[in-house]
């Protein structure tokens, strides 16, 4: 994200503490947390009221996981402090943490698979006999009381793994209240669960409320948010951005906060690499119908045109990356259609689509591309080697071609083209692996956050090639968080919101004011007009439309 | 707030809302459970059960008391391997720490029998203690750590035998003689301790929050440590009790044999790990009994004993055997863990 100069909430100075109020349970003052290259937390201050449901929100890397981790022991600050009520603390471990009564659900359930659920609830603190031996009736009963308050009447004696994921996740919330906790933190715990055991946890998140349990809550789910929670924290690329009581934000301001924009200074910029819109034409390469996977994508549509270039919107957890490993054949679907040239694919697999012409660009380079001990020749040519050798051979002469018609093209700066990738900048390696699914002459170009991580300059000749390959005539999907890359970069954006289509903005609707609208927006589907290649979007209007801030 | 209120004043969910959950484990799913659990306890009553037809000597009473005292020392050996095994790790040292253990009681018995047993579990338990140390704290893999320890504990025990020059006997009618040596009813007395230390290790593993520690360490230690249990101590412990166990069993092997003997115990962790593994414990980690492996090793015992029963073949084929039941045991136990998955 471009160094922004979006607002600071004016109500609360950036880096102090709380205005007064009800006193802080949990604190943390000026924190600080480095990690190998990245700041992940800079002076960040928190504070928990008691009896409060805080919200805690930020886009990916904005650093709620690090405070997270921080405030429960795993990690511990590299400055600042944690308070306890009045006393500074210091976690070594989780335990003390857990100790000082806070409890923790993770986003992913961390419990033990092959034990039983009994145990899982238990483990640490069972309950003994009169000979320090583990009551095993006991357990199961308590278990079982337990669970039924969470509308959960699995036999605690079954290993938890034989549980459906959200069944698991109301074990980790029955073990985490089951402490006696004074504050219970939970990352994301809904994003597993379907809409009948959301409404549980929020019965459950009520009674807790109603014992006086302070609650940190963090979640992408804007509806969810307003619905429970009674402040709201948002942090941004490791700061702090604003702290107050969440009734008086409306959610396009909260989006705004969270995204480093500010609705008022919406204006072209120009500051990207793109150039204008493209000459798509009219035949779509590619269509993909009702992609379904769990909870995670739910009836996704969408069609993609030779020259376009087709920008995927929507906050963390909407489903973009989701939907580019969908068409990618990278995510195991329920359901769903892809089709290139009008030919559907038979079987949904990586090595299927990359044979049809799709390529993806995975959004973790590090993780999922770029070999860094081999030479920027071997990776450039490492997926299209089954092309380039015959008979099991292959032509260096080819080799060395290839490698350099794209070091040239792409302007990849590298000392030989044996230099190690792992040298190289960001920039560098980000396109030396968009070379490797280039040289495979792709139809189409799936990006997932291609520019993250790089720096000012190579972003922009990275934008600009993306440019280039669209006016070549390849269709482009284009993932992006920076908001201005986004808009800049594509000629239609498809919003995605809890997996799926919230519509669709096209020619001049493509702008900053009418984004921001359809991701705060719970009634988007009204405002945008989601038409073209989009399926019915499934948001329910259930609450009142933030007030949109419409100014054309 | 106000929102609050009508979260927790609106029981959208009926309370028995959960239907597909509470499906009692399926048939198929328990046989394949009871079958892990107790799959060799019916394999070894078979084998057992068709050789005392089959061979008359067998049978005999007194080939059952030479069968289990032989099985009783690698059984405590196995007893430990099984804990480790339990968290995931594992203990290859456990070969030369009961040889080192053996010659350091046969040496220390000139001066009793509490010496006797002390010092060999004084010295294995620092190994195992090294051991867990530089798996729990160092983070080193429990592979190496233990291979270095095997070569280790090898050495030193040549030293202090000056390269297997000088053998350590134990006194002659002395009580730690006895102790291996001795009976009750024709069964050793190393049979009892075996059959005491089980049904301790037993109560240990299911029983107590450190057993059940060991199993949430081997199903997933990063979920361990996030729900605050001693990881690093529970590792750490798991290897001393290794050590100790296997320094005993050779203390009281070297008691039985009235000797220390230097050339003993190699191989012996990878008959632990066999009987380990045929008992039914997952060698990833997480699930496991000790009941198991006290079959597993019966099991490995009875076949080596058929084999000379036979008398015709060679006894080398006792490996190919015990080779051969691994390998089924591990295929049972990867289909059993899918059809336990897919119901």
């Amino acid at each position: 994200m471009a160094p922004s100069e979006a607002v600071e909430a004016a109500s609360v100075p950036a880096g102090t503490a709380e205005p007064p109020g009800a006193p802080a349970v949990l604190e943390a003052v000026r924190v600080s947390k480095r990690f190998p290259g990245v700041v992940a937390l800079d002076e960040v201050s928190f504070a928990l009221r008691a009896g409060e449901i805080h919200a805690l929100v930020g886009e990916n890397g904005a650093g709620k996981s690090t405070l997270i981790k921080l405030l429960t022991g795993v990690h511990r600050p590299d400055g600042g402090e944690l308070r306890l009520g009045d006393a500074p603390v210091s976690f070594h471990r989780p335990y003390e943490a857990q100790q000082a009564g806070i409890s923790t659900i993770y986003q992913e359930v961390n419990l033990v698979p092959l034990m039983s659920v009994a145990r899982n609830i238990f483990l640490g603190r069972e309950p003994k006999n009169r000979f320090g031996l583990i009551d095993f009736p006991r357990m199961h009963r308590e278990a079982a009381e337990l669970l039924t308050g969470f509308g959960v009447r699995a036999d605690p004696r079954r290993p938890l793994h034989t549980l459906g994921v959200g069944t698991q996740q109301m074990v980790a919330l029955a073990r985490a209240v089951s402490v006696r906790a004074r504050v219970v933190v939970m990352d994301e715990p809904t994003s597993s669960l379907e809409p009948r055991e959301v409404e549980t946890l929020f019965r459950v998140i009520g009674e807790l409320h109603g014992r006086g349990i302070a609650i940190v809550y963090v979640s992408h789910r804007l509806d969810e948010l307003y619905r429970i929670c009674d402040r709201v924290t948002v942090l941004r690329d490791g700061w702090h951005v604003h702290t107050g009581e969440l009734r008086e934000l409306d959610r396009m301001r909260l989006v705004s906060m969270m995204l480093g924009r500010e609705i008022a200074e919406v204006r072209r910029h120009g500051t990207t690499g793109f150039g204008d819109g493209h000459q798509a034409e009219r035949r779509p390469v590619l269509t993909a119908t009702g992609l379904t996977s769990g909870q995670v994508l739910r009836d996704v549509g969408l069609e993609l045109h030779p020259g376009e270039v087709l920008g995927l919107g929507g906050l963390l957890g909407s489903g973009r990356s989701e939907t580019a490993k969908a068409v990618a054949g990278a995510l195991a679907l329920d359901g769903g259609e892809i089709s290139v040239g009008g030919r559907p694919l038979r079987r949904l697999t990586p090595a299927a689509a990359i044979r049809a012409g799709i390529s993806l660009l995975p959004e973790d380079r590090k993780a999922e591309g770029i070999v860094p001990g081999l030479s920027v020749r071997e990776n450039i040519v490492l997926a299209a080697l089954p092309r380039l050798s015959r008979a099991g051979i292959v032509s260096r002469g080819r080799q060395d071609r290839i490698v350099d018609v794209f070091m040239k093209r792409l302007r990849i700066k590298a000392s030989s083209p044996e230099q190690k990738v792992g040298e190289l900048s960001g920039g560098n390696q980000q396109k030396v692996l968009l070379a490797r699914w280039l040289c495979l002459e792709p139809k189409v170009l799936l990006l997932d956050e291609p520019t993250r991580g790089i720096d000012v300059g190579a972003k922009a000749e990275v934008q600009a090639l993306i440019d280039d390959l669209a006016q070549e005539g390849l269709a482009v999907l284009l993932i992006s968080s920076d908001i201005e890359e986004l808009i800049e970069g594509s000629d239609r954006i498809l919003v995605l919101r809890g997996g799926a289509v919230a519509g669709e903005l096209t020619g001049d609707r493509v702008e900053e004011s009418e984004l921001l609208a359809v991701l705060a927006d719970e009634t988007a589907d009204e405002t945008a007009d989601a038409t073209v290649g989009a399926t019915k979007g499934s948001a329910a209007p259930e609450e009142p439309a933030a007030p949109k801030e419409d100014r054309r | 707030m106000k929102s609050l209120v009508k979260a927790t004043s609106a029981p959208t969910v009926p309370r028995q809302a959960a239907p597909a959950y509470a499906a009692r484990p399926t048939g198929r799913r328990r046989a394949a459970e009871l079958l892990q659990r107790q799959g060799v306890l019916v394999v070894l009553l078979l084998v057992v059960l068709v050789s005392s037809f089959v061979f008359p000597s067998f049978a005999s009473l007194d080939n059952a008391r030479g069968v289990t005292v032989q099985a009783s020392f690698l059984s405590i050996v196995a007893l430990g391997m099984t804990l480790v095994i339990i968290t995931g790790g594992i203990d290859l040292s456990v070969g030369s720490v009961f040889a080192l253990g053996g010659v350091l009681a046969a040496w220390a018995s000139q001066w009793g029998v509490l010496p006797a047993l002390l010092v060999p579990l004084a010295v294995c338990g620092a190994i195992g203690a090294v051991n867990g140390l530089l798996v729990a704290r160092a983070g080193m893999a429990p592979f190496i750590v233990t291979l270095a320890s095997l070569l280790g504990a090898r050495g030193l025990l040549l030293a202090l035998t000056h390269e297997g020059a000088t053998t350590y006997l134990v006194p002659r009618g002395s009580a730690f003689a006895e102790l291996g040596g001795g009976s009750l009813g024709g069964f050793g007395y190393p049979v009892f301790i075996a059959l005491a230390l089980f049904a301790g290790g037993g109560l240990v593993l299911q029983r107590t929050s450190f057993g059940q520690t060991l199993f949430a360490v081997g199903g997933s230690s990063d979920a361990a440590t996030l729900m605050g249990l001693p990881v690093a101590r529970t590792k750490v412990l798991v290897y001393v009790l290794s050590g100790l166990l296997a320094g005993l069993a050779g203390a009281l092997n070297a008691a039985r044999l009235s000797s220390g003997v230097t050339i003993i115990g190699v191989g012996m962790e990878l008959d632990a790990i066999a009987a380990v593994v045929i008992g039914g414990t997952l060698l990833v980690g997480g699930a496991g009994s000790v009941s198991g492996t006290l079959w597993g090793v019966l099991l490995l015992a009875v076949i080596q004993n058929l084999i000379n029963q036979i008398g015709s073949l060679n006894s080398s084929y006792q490996s190919v055997v015990s080779g051969g039941f691994l390998i089924l045991v591990v295929v049972a136990q990867r289909y059993l863990s899918t059809a336990r998955r897919s119901t």
